[in-house]
C-alpha cells in the first residue's frame, strides 16, 4: 500500500492540476445546505463538515440525466428516432466523499449491474469516477456505519482514503485509479514511516466513537411474509407524512422515473430520481393502486432495504448507516428502531417504536 | 460495448385496427424499419415490450402477435393515459419505437404435451391471443386446448374474426362469453368468466394447466373456482401488470417483494404469488 503526504499548502494547487483531467465533485455549501456537487473551477471542497445533506449518489447517478435526444421536425429524416447521449467528456473524481457514501455504490451496483442486463448510464458514470475518500475522525450521533457493513475508515469502494492530520492530508492510495489521480494532482511526497499505524490508530479511535448500531442478525431467517404481515407497520407509519426526504437523501435509494421533455422540435428522454413514498409511483392506468395507502409505502421502503434486498442478494442490508434519514426526517422516524423491530420479530413482543 | 437496454428499435405503423365498439381499443401492427431488428426482437408468447413515442414516453404492453407470425409485431392498446392516447392519434406510416422483448413468458417447455386452459377477460386477452396462435401453429405439441374468454358485451371482444375461426375448428374448445347482451342472435355463453370457468373448465389433473390473465376482479373470483375444481397452485399460471418505467429491473416501480414484475415476471405461478405481497 502506498502512502502519500499532501501538505495543505499543496491542496488547492493539486486540485487545480487534477481539474485538467477530471470533473471534480465535492462537498459544497449551497445556501443553508451542504450538498455533494460539481466544483467550480478553482473551488476547493468544503471538508470541514461531516456528511453533506444530499449524498454523493448524484456523482454517478444524477438527479436528472438525459438518456436520449431526438428531433420532432417532420422535415428531419431522423425524426422520432432516439439518439443516445454521449458520455461526459472527462472522467470524474469525488473528492472528500465519506466512506459510507463510497460504499453505497457497491450496494447499488448489484441493481444496476445485473448479470443479464446492464444499466449502461450508471455503469459508464461509475467506471469513469475516482473516489477520493475522507476518513471520519468525528462521526455524528446518528452514524451507525460500523454495524451496517461499513465504517469511518472503510476503504470499500474507495480509490484513495485521506486522513486529516491538521496541517496535511495523509493519503492511502488503494487502487490504480487512485494512483492516477494522485499523479494528475502532482502529489508525490513520501508519507512518514508510521502512516499505516496512524491510520490504524485513527480507525480504532473513530470506530469507538460510533455508539449507535442496528441489529440485523436475524433479518435473513425471518420469513418474508411474516415480516410483511407484522403488526408494527401501522405504528411505524403513523407519523410519516410521505414527504420522501429519506429516499432523496439516501445514498442507497435508486428508484427512478423516465420522462420525455419537449422544447419546440427538439426532445429529450430523461430519468429522474423517484420515490416509493409517493402514491403516483405505483398508480395503474386503470386507477388501481397496489400501494395506495401510506402504511404500504412506508412498509415497502423498510422491507426493501432490510428484507427484500437481504433475501435477494444474500449480502446484508441496503443501508450504509450514514444516518441522514434519521437526522432529516421531519417526524423522527428512525431506521435503527424499525430495524430492531424487524430483527426481533417474534422474540420481543414488548418492543415498541417510540 | 454493452447494448443500451433503454434504446428502442425504430418501427413504422403498418396497420391500425379498431377492435371494440367503444373504439377505446386499437391493434397496432408494426414493421421494423431495419429488418435486422426483427431477428433481435425474437420473443415468446407472454412477453411484453415498451412502446415508445418520442416526445410522449413509453408504455409496457403485452405482445399480441405470435412468434410464428413473421414480418410484423402486433399490440392491442387500451386508451387510458398520455402515451396510449397519443398512440391512438397516430396514423399508418408514422415512426415510433419498440423496446424489448421484455420479461419472462408462459412456461412453454413445461406445457409441452399438457392440456392448457386459457382463461381471459376483457382487453387482457392480448398475450393469450399470442399463445393461442402459437399453440395452434404447434398443435401436435399440446394436449387439449380450452379457451374461456369473456368481455362485457359482444362488441367488446377482441379479435372477433379469429374467435369465429377458432370456434369452427375441432382441435380447440372455445367458450366465449359476455357479461350480458341484448343481441337475440348471440349464440355463445352469457355469464361472468368465473361462472363459465366453473361450467366449462376441464377436470383438473397434474397434466392440465390454467393460464389466467384478466382484470383483478376476474382473477379474484376465478381463483376460488379453480381451487374448488382441484387445480393445483403450480398449475395455475398468471400474468401480472404493474406500473413500469424501465422494463428491465432497474427503476423499481413494479417491485413486488424481492421480485420485479417486469423482469422476474410478468408470468408467475399462483404458488409463487402465494408467497409474495399482494402489491399488484
Amino acid at each position: 500500500m502506498t502512502y502519500i503526504l499532501i501538505d495543505k499548502s499543496q491542496w488547492a494547487g493539486g486540485l487545480a492540476a487534477a481539474e485538467k483531467a477530471y470533473r471534480l465533485f465535492g462537498p459544497v455549501q449551497q445556501g443553508a445546505m451542504s450538498n455533494f456537487a460539481p466544483l467550480a473551477p478553482g473551488q476547493t471542497p468544503d471538508l470541514d463538515g461531516l456528511n453533506t445533506r444530499m449524498s454523493a449518489r448524484s456523482v454517478v447517478y444524477p438527479q436528472s440525466e438525459i438518456l436520449f435526444e431526438y428531433s420532432l421536425d417532420p422535415q428531419d429524416p431522423e425524426a422520432n428516432v432516439l439518439r443516445e447521449t454521449p458520455p461526459p467528456p472527462k472522467p470524474a473524481a469525488a473528492v472528500g466523499i465519506r466512506p459510507c457514501d463510497a460504499y453505497s455504490f457497491l450496494l447499488v451496483r448489484r441493481n444496476f449491474d445485473a448479470p443479464d442486463v446492464k444499466d449502461v448510464y450508471w455503469l459508464r458514470n461509475y467506471e469513469a469516477t475516482t473516489f477520493i475518500g475522507l476518513a471520519c475522525d468525528q462521526p455524528g450521533g446518528t452514524c451507525f456505519c460500523t454495524s451496517a457493513g461499513c465504517g469511518p475508515y472503510s476503504e470499500q469502494g474507495l480509490d484513495v482514503l485521506l486522513k486529516d492530520t491538521g496541517e496535511a492530508y495523509l493519503a492511502k492510495v488503494i487502487t490504480a485509479k487512485g494512483t492516477a489521480f494522485m499523479a494528475a494532482a502532482g502529489w508525490s511526497t513520501d508519507a512518514p514511516a508510521d502512516s499505516e499505524a496512524q491510520f490504524d490508530r485513527g480507525k480504532e479511535a473513530a470506530e469507538a466513537k460510533i455508539v449507535s448500531t442496528v441489529e440485523t442478525d436475524r433479518l435473513a431467517e425471518i420469513p418474508q411474509m411474516a415480516l410483511y404481515d407484522a403488526d408494527f407497520w401501522d405504528e411505524i407509519a403513523f407519523s410519516c407524512i410521505n414527504c420522501g426526504t429519506c429516499t432523496y437523501l439516501c445514498p442507497t435509494c435508486w428508484c427512478f422515473d423516465i420522462q420525455d421533455e419537449v422544447h419546440g422540435k427538439h426532445g429529450i428522454r430523461e430519468r429522474n430520481w423517484d420515490s416509493c413514498m409517493f402514491p403516483l409511483f405505483t398508480l395503474h392506468g386503470s386507477g388501481h393502486n397496489p400501494r395506495g395507502q401510506k402504511v404500504q409505502r412506508v412498509r415497502q421502503r423498510f422491507m426493501h432495504k432490510l428484507k427484500y434486498y437481504v433475501d435477494k442478494y444474500g449480502n446484508g442490508i441496503q443501508c450504509v448507516g450514514c444516518g441522514r434519514c434519521i437526522q432529516y426526517c421531519p417526524v423522527n422516524i428512525d431506521i435503527r428502531k424499525v430495524c430492531q423491530l424487524m430483527n426481533r420479530f417474534g422474540q420481543d413482543a414488548s418492543c415498541k417504536v417510540a | 460495448m454493452q447494448p443500451n437496454p433503454y434504446l428502442p428499435y425504430p418501427v413504422r405503423i403498418d396497420d391500425i385496427i379498431v377492435e371494440t365498439e367503444d373504439k377505446n381499443l386499437k391493434t397496432f401492427k408494426f414493421a421494423f424499419i431495419d429488418p435486422a431488428d426483427e431477428e433481435k426482437f425474437a420473443y415468446h408468447p407472454g412477453q411484453f415490450a415498451e412502446l415508445s413515442i418520442a416526445g410522449r414516453g413509453e408504455i409496457p404492453i403485452g405482445i399480441a402477435s405470435s412468434p410464428t407470425e413473421k414480418g410484423f409485431v402486433k399490440f392491442t392498446v387500451n386508451k387510458v393515459g398520455l402515451v396510449s392516447s397519443a398512440l391512438h392519434n397516430m396514423k399508418v406510416g408514422d415512426v415510433m419505437g419498440i423496446r424489448g422483448p421484455l420479461g419472462n413468458w408462459y412456461p412453454w417447455e413445461r406445457l409441452e404435451g399438457k392440456n392448457v386452459v386459457i382463461i381471459g377477460g376483457g382487453f387482457a386477452f392480448t398475450t393469450l391471443r399470442s399463445s393461442i396462435i402459437y399453440m395452434l401453429a404447434n398443435r401436435e405439441r399440446f394436449g387439449d386446448i380450452h379457451v374461456i374468454y369473456g368481455a362485457r358485451t359482444p362488441g367488446m371482444l377482441l379479435y372477433r374474426d379469429e374467435l369465429a375461426a377458432w370456434e369452427a375448428r375441432d382441435d380447440i374448445h372455445m367458450h366465449i362469453t359476455v357479461d350480458g347482451t341484448n343481441d337475440p342472435n348471440w349464440k355463445y355463453n352469457v355469464g361472468f368468466v368465473p361462472t363459465i370457468t366453473d361450467q366449462k373448465a376441464p377436470e383438473a389433473d397434474e397434466n392440465t394447466y390454467a393460464i389466467v390473465c384478466g382484470p383483478p376482479i376476474m382473477i379474484k373470483f376465478t381463483q376460488p373456482v379453480l381451487d374448488a375444481r382441484g387445480y393445483g397452485h403450480d398449475n395455475i399460471i398468471m400474468s401480472l401488470e404493474n406500473r413500469m418505467k424501465c422494463g428491465i429491473g432497474m427503476c423499481s416501480h413494479c417491485n413486488v417483494g424481492q421480485y420485479f414484475v417486469c423482469k422476474d415476471g410478468p408470468v408467475f405461478t399462483l404458488a409463487q404469488l402465494n408467497g409474495m405481497p399482494k402489491e399488484y
